[in-house]
């Protein structure tokens, strides 16, 4: 996994809330059975026309924010289906972090293992930066060794994520890897379930 | 030992940690890995890349459900990426070791209609899925949640997950249902009251006489729509309701190990005095048939009122929200749900696609005609339900009426396959989301109960199921020139 310490780039607002998954990947793009090649598919529906026209009122299309890194949305997103599909995507199209009130559980972990970082601002502090993104593109500062958020002019808010993903971005480590050191414990447990549970050998 | 009382929660999770450290999260064990062709080919990859095995193939199961096309010839499929992404599956489950319920094995179906159906699911177990539905295998007492692609991954790997103890909410239903309400309505509700977000972070139980009263095929249901409310998982405590609709299913335990089954599954329930992090309470006499008006599963009102105004939106963000989906759904604030027409109907998904739905929407159906203006569809979901069906004969109410019958999978809930709606086209449909273009682009969803969708199919509009005489062959059937005019003036 690429690590995450501390990242600069421009924000980009999308001032919505309950951005689900659907509408990160639309489904037509889920069938690839690789981990790439996600990213232009991007918020598809709402970028594109269906002839595949780009939309140029869709902020993503717009000069200014092309290179942005720094996704700004509102509350609840990534809420929906379970498809790691969203981060890769919104990953492979450049984004860094995202920054809203809440997240969907399942999509903020699916970020955490994709170098993504899902940073929760109070909802005051979003719409802050969400209204001055809007006017201008700016570049946001994302420091997960100092858990906070700045900008140039002195903006600055804390956040909080829990340690031990903290320290897994940090240092870019793999959790499988993690996992299987602790062998000896899964070994013991595993001796230690019911015969009866449900199994797949026995054909039926 | 003095024994704190504990939820039914606390007590699966307490029996499945592996080890437990202060500095990282919990190791759960997971006692049932369920995988499908879409969320699992990355996966698979990433194992082959790193030269691991799957731990415990015979924990873990495939089946093929939400690209494979629902029409007769749906062995050929048309769809090259699709069907390279099934022909993954085949591969990745032989080389790995992994038992694929493959079409038309006489067990193929949606993941989670299949779990419950071969007695795979059972109280007191660790269910984990690539898909978020997998909060319906919940209704069996078991804490069943869906997972990224990385975590299948990791279960593959090591038959164990790394998890955060969530909060826990009690969502207590005290009363009995009102005739023509149902499970789905009742999930519908929650929704509306506590919103998409509003158990995120929490596992839910669902307790109360109205949640004891309901079928196995109910508390489905109601589990299978908890992740709409943002929650990690949902859970009905097991009882004799449970333990009946497991006896005897192909992967159920039998003999001496069913008693000694049965006597821990009794232990599971929460004890008296436990506590939860939230309670909600609800009553079933307030509950009503719904349908959703927009864009997301809370934007729901009962069938006899109206589609809501913006300008009446608690805060500025929901009312833009509302705007907007108002403008995507084609509709006019103050319009009567029940006389929004509705162009196709889509009986299915792992929400309502069981026998019991099915009987729900037969006994609707049952002599009368689907509206000219609707094509309908009943997409049972799985080989056995179908086989089930047609045993009873449902398939011949449905064909009679002219619905289509369709070939089991995940089919026009999300559209990965063929079955999809076109632009601006309006679908009463039983499954779990009405987001943008989940039915196909510019399709728009309107989430209901089997019974809504079967009486909206033959009305060619909403209407309320209540007021639908089952005595009475179309008693709501004919639209009228006139009405028709109206019906469409209704929406734009
Ligand atoms: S029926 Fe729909 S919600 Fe259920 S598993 Fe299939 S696609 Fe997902």
């Amino acid at each position: 996994m690429q690590p995450f310490r501390k990242h600069t780039g421009v924000a980009v607002p999308l001032d919505r809330a309950n951005i689900d998954t659907d509408q990160i990947i639309p489904k037509q793009f889920l069938k690839r059975i690789e981990r790439t090649g996600y990213g232009e598919f991007l918020f598809y529906d709402w970028r594109f026309d269906s002839d595949g026209t780009p939309l140029p009122e869709f902020v993503l299309n717009q000069p200014q924010y092309r290179a942005a890194s720094i996704l700004i949305a509102g509350r609840n997103f990534g809420c929906g289906s379970s498809r790691e599909h969203a981060p890769w995507a919104l990953a492979q199209h450049g984004f860094r972090a995202i920054i809203a009130p809440t997240f969907a559980d399942i999509f903020s972990n699916n970020a955490l293992k994709n170098g993504l970082l899902p940073v929760a601002l109070a909802e005051s502090a979003v719409c802050e930066l969400m209204r001055r993104a809007e006017r201008a593109p700016f570049e946001l500062t994302v420091d997960l060794e100092a858990l906070s958020v700045s900008a140039a002019d002195g903006f600055e808010a804390k956040f909080h994520i829990n340690e031990f993903a903290r320290h897994c971005l940090l240092n870019g480590l793999d959790d499988i890897g993690l996992t299987l050191q602790r062998e000896a414990d899964i070994a013991r447990f595993e001796a230690a379930r019911p015969a009866w549970m449900p199994s797949l050998t026995a054909s039926r | 030992m003095d024994k704190k009382p504990r939820t039914l929660f606390e007590k699966i999770w307490d029996a499945h940690v592996v080890a437990q450290s202060a500095a990282e999260p919990s190791l759960l064990y997971i006692d049932l890995h369920l995988v499908h062709e879409v969320t699992s080919p990355q996966a698979f990859d990433g194992l082959r890349q790193a030269g691991r095995r799957v731990r415990r193939p015979e924990l873990t199961v495939a089946t093929i459900d939400h690209n494979v096309p629902t029409t007769p010839d749906r062995l050929v499929i048309q769809d090259p990426v699709a069907a390279a992404q099934i022909r993954a599956l085949r591969r990745n489950a032989e080389e790995f070791g992994i038992t694929l319920f493959d079409i038309g094995s006489g067990r193929q179906g949606i993941v989670h209609v299949i779990g419950p159906e071969l007695g795979l699911t059972q109280p007191g177990m660790t269910i984990v899925c690539g898909d978020s539905h997998t909060s319906t295998h919940g209704a069996f007492g078991a804490l069943a949640f869906g997972i990224g692609t990385s975590e299948v991954e990791h279960v593959l790997a090591t038959q164990s997950l790394q998890q955060h103890k969530p909060q826990t909410m009690l969502v207590r239903i005290e009363g009995a249902l009102p005739a023509g309400v149902t499970a789905k309505d009742m999930a519908l509700g929650i929704i509306g009251r506590i919103g998409t977000d509003g158990a995120t972070g929490h596992v839910v139980e669902y307790a109360g006489e109205a949640v004891r009263s309901l079928s196995m095929e109910g508390r489905m249901t109601l589990c299978n729509m908890t992740i709409e409310a943002g929650a990690r998982a949902g859970l009905v405590a097991p009882d004799e309701a449970t333990f009946s609709y497991l006896a005897g299913r192909a992967y159920a335990p039998q003999g001496a190990a069913w008693d000694a089954a049965v006597a821990r599954w009794r232990t599971l329930p929460t004890d008296p005095g436990a506590e939860f992090d939230r309670i909600v309470e609800i009553r079933a006499e307030e509950l009503e048939p719904y349908v959703t008006w927009g864009t997301s599963p809370a934007m729901v009102v009962p069938v006899t009122s109206a589609v809501p105004d913006p300008r009446n939106a608690a805060s500025e963000a929901e009312r833009q929200g509302a705007a907007r989906a108002l403008e995507y759904m084609g509709l006019v604030p103050g319009t009567p749900i029940d006389t929004i027409p509705v162009d196709r109907v889509f009986i299915g998904s792992c929400t309502n696609s069981r026998l019991e739905d099915l009987r729900a929407a037969a006994r609707v159906v049952n002599g009368r005609k689907v509206s000219a203006r609707v094509r309908a569809m009943v997409v049972p979901g799985s080989e056995a339900i179908k086989r089930s069906a047609e045993a009873e004969g449902l398939h011949r109410v449905f064909l009679a009426a002219g619905f289509e019958w369709r070939e089991p999978g995940c089919s026009m809930c999300l559209g990965m396959n063929p079955d999809i709606l076109a632009p601006q086209e309006r679908c009463a449909a039983t499954s779990n989301r009405n987001f943008e273009g989940r039915q196909g682009r510019g399709g728009r969803t309107h989430l209901v109960s089997p019974e809504m969708a079967a009486a909206a199919a033959i009305a060619g509009h909403f209407v309320d199921v209540r007021s639908f005489h089952l005595d009475r062959p179309n008693a709501a059937s004919s639209v009228n020139p006139a009405q028709e005019r109206t019906l469409n003036a209704a929406v734009s």
